[in-house]
């Protein structure tokens, strides 16, 4: 297996600009797809950390399930709703990377928001007598708490970012796996595998791997450079 | 704050304008065409002729022809002529044209357990090897590829059923690598076959049995079914499969100097 | 004068999990007097706090104040200050924020408190890498800025050491002198003769008696306030 992968690191060393193109097309994907999903999930999981409602321990329950969300499960069930013969077929987005994006933050905003409702509901304990006190309740109080624990939401983000730039099921699905157009890093080696070019899969396995790393390691400096400011 | 810029990355990576530039067409085709990289080496001669882009989703036949059905395509090419022409008379292709073949193989192992190296009967050799009981790898996916699998055990009376008869469900370059990894026989088509790299043990052993001949076609998904079909973008890139520039774009598309499809429209 | 005391708590009781924390309390707490809620661990201290100040609802009975707009004009500091990830300005600047007053007089109103209390010269740094008594400081800085009528405290000093203890002691007699009305529990007896004007003594949830501080110390007139105060180490 080593020298599969020294082949495979030697092949994408020397490759062209149709690799390159992958990267960044998987990176806007999942990079837009965990925004969007961030912007919807953090609130979602503040409100529900917060709110007292019937039924509440059901939500929460439901939730956490819909993390483990199997990607081609959610791929199947976007197709069917973009596609044509569905009911948003109008929009014409099958086939297209808005569409990969609609999958991916499908996947990713219950990940986010049942991570940001646990953090969210531990730091409420800590800070929500004081804040009340202060006059500050409800919607107002959640969004100062979401962000003083902002940077441990950034975790689940990153858990997130994992979860889109890893799966294949979603975006070959509703994306087709178009060369040029849709074509993203794991639908690639999902490509190059079944045509047996497994040294060029594994290579592009291990830069996967390493964009990956990379985002991890950004975000945890970014993490501790903001402690270091703030306390 | 961060969250005023991460809106403005959503929004751009959502307009549509941002991606649909030039003009394009749909196609759905099989994985097997696909992989053979005919469509790399066709596609930008048509581009470069018309300005037409061409996207192809490459899917299992089954999946291609419903691709088409559902009107998320412009055009289908696919090589399954029954299932072609069933859904023109249903009235979901405006009509089918022939545009090329190619040709089926039978892989297995070097040591051949069943005997059928340098067979021309590609349904003698199906009968061997259910007879020896071989371990035999199927796609098993409703592609054209595996209903000619299943035309041929039919030829032969068999159904194929057993431990030795293993169905992947799935593409043609990933039945390979099963068959490759189990030292199993596979029938595969010509093109997947010499682009694939992972051979481990397997090596052609019965091929140019006339049954063996996979014949492609053609059709535009139906504007009256699906009225936001591109009907002259999609008739433009059929026309020119069809004509003399684009069957020869076709035979000269070589793997090792081997051709691998052979045009053969009628005009 | 006061718009919003005297504070009525009219046969107040509060129960949770099956028991009776609060047990008919009833009292009136008056504008110009420093009160003390004085009581063993348990005694249900901090729960009459609470409901004076609004954050728990009575299970029976009522909390009455005598004026309109009563919840703008109390503040109160808990026994470990909660400090929100910004700078020691920044958080007083919140609670500026929190209560309506304009963008333009934020800072220079949170400064003036910083300085109030002697932190002047740490308002930039990170509130949460205060120490202890810093941070209890800064609590009364954020309620300094308020400028309440009445402000709560519970059991403010329990988690600080002499010095911090010293420090806070004279913050909080600073708000007296302004005016602000003092309702301040405690287990500590030299607390209470230093900083109040009167003691209730609160036992198992009733109030058993309320005295001057001169006529409570040395001698409280009922038994279980007299067996507390006996308890208790001379020195604290």
């Amino acid at each position: 297996m080593l020298d599969t992968l020294a082949s495979g690191l030697r092949l994408v060393a020397t490759l062209d600009l149709r690799l390159w193109q992958v990267v960044g097309l998987s990176l806007v994907v999942s990079l837009s797809a965990v925004a969007l999903a961030a912007l919807l999930g953090l609130p979602l999981g503040a409100a529900l950390a917060v709110g007292r409602f019937r039924g509440r321990q059901a939500v929460i329950v439901v939730l956490n399930a819909l993390m483990g969300l199997p990607p081609v499960v959610v791929g199947l069930v976007i197709y069917l709703l973009l596609s044509r013969a569905g009911p948003l077929g109008e929009l014409g987005l099958l086939f297209t990377p808005q569409a990969m994006v609609i999958a991916q933050t499908v996947l990713v905003l219950p990940i986010i928001a049942a991570l940001a409702r646990q953090a969210v509901e531990d730091a409420w304990r800590e800070y929500e007598e004081q804040l009340r006190s202060l006059g500050v309740e409800g919607t107002r109080a959640a969004l100062t708490v979401l962000w003083d624990i902002r940077f441990s939401l950034l975790t689940a983000v990153l858990a997130g970012l994992g979860r889109a730039s890893a799966e294949v099921g979603a975006v070959m699905i509703v994306g087709g796996n178009i060369d040029g157009v849709t074509r993203v890093m794991t639908t690639t080696i999902a490509l190059e595998t079944s045509k047996g070019d497994l040294p060029l899969a594994l290579g592009l396995g291990m830069v996967l791997i390493g964009i990956v790393l990379a985002l991890n390691a950004a975000a945890q400096l970014i993490k501790e450079a903001a402690q270091r400011r703030h306390g | 704050m961060d969250l005023r810029k991460i809106l403005l990355v959503a929004l751009c990576a959502l307009a549509p304008a941002a991606w649909a530039q030039d003009k394009f067409i749909v196609v759905s085709s099989t994985t097997s065409t696909e992989n053979s990289g005919l469509f790399g080496h066709i596609l930008p001669l048509f581009q470069k002729k018309t300005g037409i882009a061409v996207r192809v989703v490459a899917q299992g036949t089954g999946q291609a022809l419903d691709t088409g059905r559902r009107g998320d395509c412009d055009v289908v090419f696919v090589h399954n002529r029954n299932a072609e022409l069933e859904m023109v008379q249903e009235g979901w292709f405006v009509d089918r044209h022939d545009v090329m073949y190619n040709d089926f193989v039978i892989v297995g192992p070097k040591s051949d357990p069943a005997h059928v190296a340098g067979l021309q009967d590609a349904v003698a050799a199906l009968k061997r090897i259910r007879g020896a009981s071989a371990p035999f790898a199927s796609r098993g996916d409703k592609s054209g590829t595996h209903s000619a699998e299943l035309r041929l055990w039919k030829a032969g009376g068999i159904d194929p059923k057993g431990d030795w008869y293993r169905e992947t469900g799935s593409g043609m370059g990933a039945t390979l690598n099963t068959a490759s990894a189990m030292n199993a026989y596979a029938l595969a088509d010509r093109g997947t076959w010499l682009s694939f790299k992972n051979r481990g043990e397997l090596a052609v052993l019965v091929q140019g049995d006339p049954r063996l001949f996979n014949q492609y076609g053609v059709m535009l998904v139906n504007p009256a079914r699906h009225p936001h079909v591109k009907k002259d973008l999609g008739q433009a890139f059929i026309d020119w499969l069809i004509s003399p520039g684009g069957q020869a774009a076709i035979a000269a598309y070589k793997i090792g100097g081997e051709q691998l499809f052979f045009p053969n429209a009628r005009q | 004068m006061s718009a919003i005391l005297p504070l009525r708590l009219e046969e107040v009781s509060f129960v949770a999990g099956g028991r009776t924390l609060i047990d008919r309390v009833s009292l009136a707490l008056e504008a110009g007097t420093s009160s003390i809620i004085l009581g063993a661990n348990g005694a249900g201290k901090s729960v009459l706090m609470r409901l004076m100040h609004g954050l728990l609802a009575p299970s029976a009975g009522r909390v009455a104040w005598s004026g309109e707009g009563a919840r703008r004009r109390q503040a109160m500091v808990f026994q470990r200050p909660v400090m929100l990830r910004r700078s020691a300005l920044g958080n007083v600047i919140y609670a500026l924020d929190a209560a309506g007053v304009p963008p333009v007089q934020r800072e220079r109103l949170a400064a003036e408190a910083l300085e109030e209390v002697g932190l002047g010269h740490l308002a930039q740094r990170p509130a949460r890498v205060l120490s202890g008594g810093e941070q209890q400081r800064l609590s009364l800085a954020r309620a300094w800025a308020l400028h309440p009528e009445v402000l709560f405290l519970d059991e403010p000093t329990a988690s600080l050491d002499p010095g911090a203890t010293h420090e806070i002691e004279n913050i909080i007699r600073a708000f007296d002198a302004a005016g602000t009305k003092i309702v301040m529990s405690t287990h500590s007896l030299g607390q209470a003769r230093r900083l109040g004007d009167e003691v209730i003594y609160l036992h198992q949830g009733r109030i058993v008696e309320r005295a001057s501080i001169e006529r409570f110390f040395p001698h409280p007139a009922t038994a279980e306030a007299a067996a507390f105060v006996k308890g208790e180490l001379p020195w604290t």
